[in-house]
């Protein structure tokens, strides 16, 4: 009888190029909590969302905002004593609130990030004013204003595009997207 | 003449267009050949990664693809945008199944990935392709007496592509001594600007920005010079709310290095996009006691 995965091998599985379970060699020595620019903003500290998922704590792990406010700076992979990609773990954790369409209530991280690979989906380069209605409204009012400002001086400087860019074979690379995800579902 | 294949990315499209003009000026003034890649899509910046990792990969590898029919050599100037590329590279190599798979995604597009590019930062064409010494001997305006803050940022340097060192790297400081600018101590050098949690978690940004900037001037830096257009729009951009939210006064300007390498080569300023920050040039640029042509400067 196949025996269901632990949550510390679900997530490693998510790891690319990861033999065996890395999490299961981590020491808990702290050079990454240590190491994290973020770690003060974070609900639990990377070493202790390790830890948590080594033990099984799914839905607290689920519950925090640690992995969204992981910034990618992998300060912590290239020191970790044990060879752990730690920020990739985050990316795998990501992934799999994505998919599971489970994360803590009011992050940005996951609206932003699918609203992203839509734009990038449709017309194959980013632009960013599309991104914005992901974000402003989730903020305070001086904040939506700040903003506001920036985007104007933006547009004076000549830094913002008037129209979205688009690649020109669109629609080969639309076909080649479809190989690899339901492009239905994106839209 | 050297030539590559130049991978702009979306921002350098307009949000970052100065480094887009100053990469363009400085490459040709050193006898380099840069070659847009056609059609180039976006690289996925960290989004993709969230989202679905063969999508993110095979939408890097289209870039890769294309860029094998042009040369054997591709250069990015955006961290972001060279970090995916180089690992998408590695992956694909190392694991034969995975590219097969993406490659039948990519016959939709008539490509095939193989796989022998070489990935490169634009940095590393400017330190180590080209080299300080031979910047230093076509220098026209030296920048002597700026005191520059040579920011590296993340993922220039991490994760490890190579053998590089990640923790004590040198090369960005050789290259503004190489232009007779005085890189100053900052320790915060490999510190991260934030990068997307200016969007997403905008409080935790603005702190890192807060902590990057007082860096920056307890170091007396009369710039910060930076490889990324992520960093420099943090930095730059966001300087006023930064101010405003910790009761600081910080005007610190924030360039990219091939617009100080070009102003050392003696191009001019407008060529080499400056005028489109937020904060005035003019208090850095005073600094630079040689330069000719400070007064077009002052005057944009």
């Amino acid at each position: 009888m196949a025996t269901k995965p632990t949550f510390s091998t679900e997530v490693a599985n998510l790891l690319h190029a990861a033999e065996g379970n890395p999490l299961e060699t981590c020491i808990q020595c702290g050079t990454c909590s240590g190491s994290c620019p973020v770690a003060k903003y974070m609900d639990q500290t990377p070493r202790r969302i390790i830890a948590m998922v080594n033990a099984g704590m799914k839905d607290e792990v689920l519950k925090t905002n640690t992995f969204w406010y992981c910034a990618s700076c992998y300060q912590c992979t290239v020191r970790c004593p044990s060879g752990i990609d730690i920020a990739e773990a985050m990316y795998a954790l990501k992934r799999y609130t994505m998919w599971k369409n489970q994360y803590k209530e009011g992050l940005v991280g996951p609206t932003f990030s699918e609203t992203f690979v839509k734009t990038i989906v449709r017309s194959g380069r980013s632009y960013e004013p599309l991104l914005a209605p992901t974000y402003i409204f989730s903020y305070g009012i001086r904040e939506f204003f700040n903003e506001a400002l920036n985007a104007t001086n933006l547009m004076l400087k000549g830094r913002i595009p008037i129209l979205p860019p688009r690649i020109k074979r669109l629609e080969n690379f639309r076909r080649m997207i479809a190989h690899i995800i339901p492009i239905g579902g994106i839209e | 003449m050297k030539e590559y294949v130049y991978f702009p990315g979306c921002s350098l499209e307009k949000i970052a267009l100065s480094y887009h003009l100053s990469t363009l000026e400085t490459t040709k003034a050193l006898g380099i050949k840069l070659k847009e890649l056609e059609d180039w899509n976006c690289c996925g910046a960290t989004a993709y990664f969230h989202v679905d990792e063969l999508l993110a990969y095979t939408l890097v590898a289209r870039n890769l693809a294309m860029a094998e029919k042009e040369g054997s050599e591709i250069v990015a100037p955006c961290s972001a945008c060279y970090k995916n590329m180089y690992f998408t590279n590695v992956h694909l190599n190392e694991d034969p199944d995975l590219a097969e798979f993406i490659n039948e995604a990519l016959h939709e597009d008539n490509l095939t990935f193989t796989g022998k590019m070489n990935v490169k930062h634009l940095i590393e064409l400017f330190a180590d392709d080209v080299g300080p010494e031979e910047i230093k001997n076509k220098v026209i305006h030296p920048l002597d007496g700026l005191r520059v803050a040579a920011y590296y940022g993340c993922q220039i340097l991490r994760p490890r592509k190579d053998h590089e060192d990640v923790e004590q790297p040198h090369y960005f400081e050789e290259l503004m001594s190489a232009i007779g600018a005085t890189p100053v101590d900052f320790p915060l050098r490999l510190t991260c600007c934030g990068g997307s949690l200016l969007i997403t978690s905008r409080p935790a940004a603005y702190s890192m920005i807060n902590n990057l900037l007082h860096n920056a001037q307890l170091a007396q830096a009369d710039v910060i010079v930076t490889a990324c257009p992520l960093c420099q729009v943090n930095l730059e951009c966001y300087q006023q709310q930064v101010n405003q939210e910790f009761g600081t006064q910080y005007s610190i300007p924030v360039f990219y290095f091939t617009q100080l390498i070009g102003l050392a080569l003696g191009i001019p300023p407008k060529k080499l996009g400056f005028g489109k920050e937020f904060l005035s040039p003019k208090k850095a640029i005073e600094a630079i006691k040689n330069i000719h042509s400070q007064e077009e400067v002052i005057s944009q």
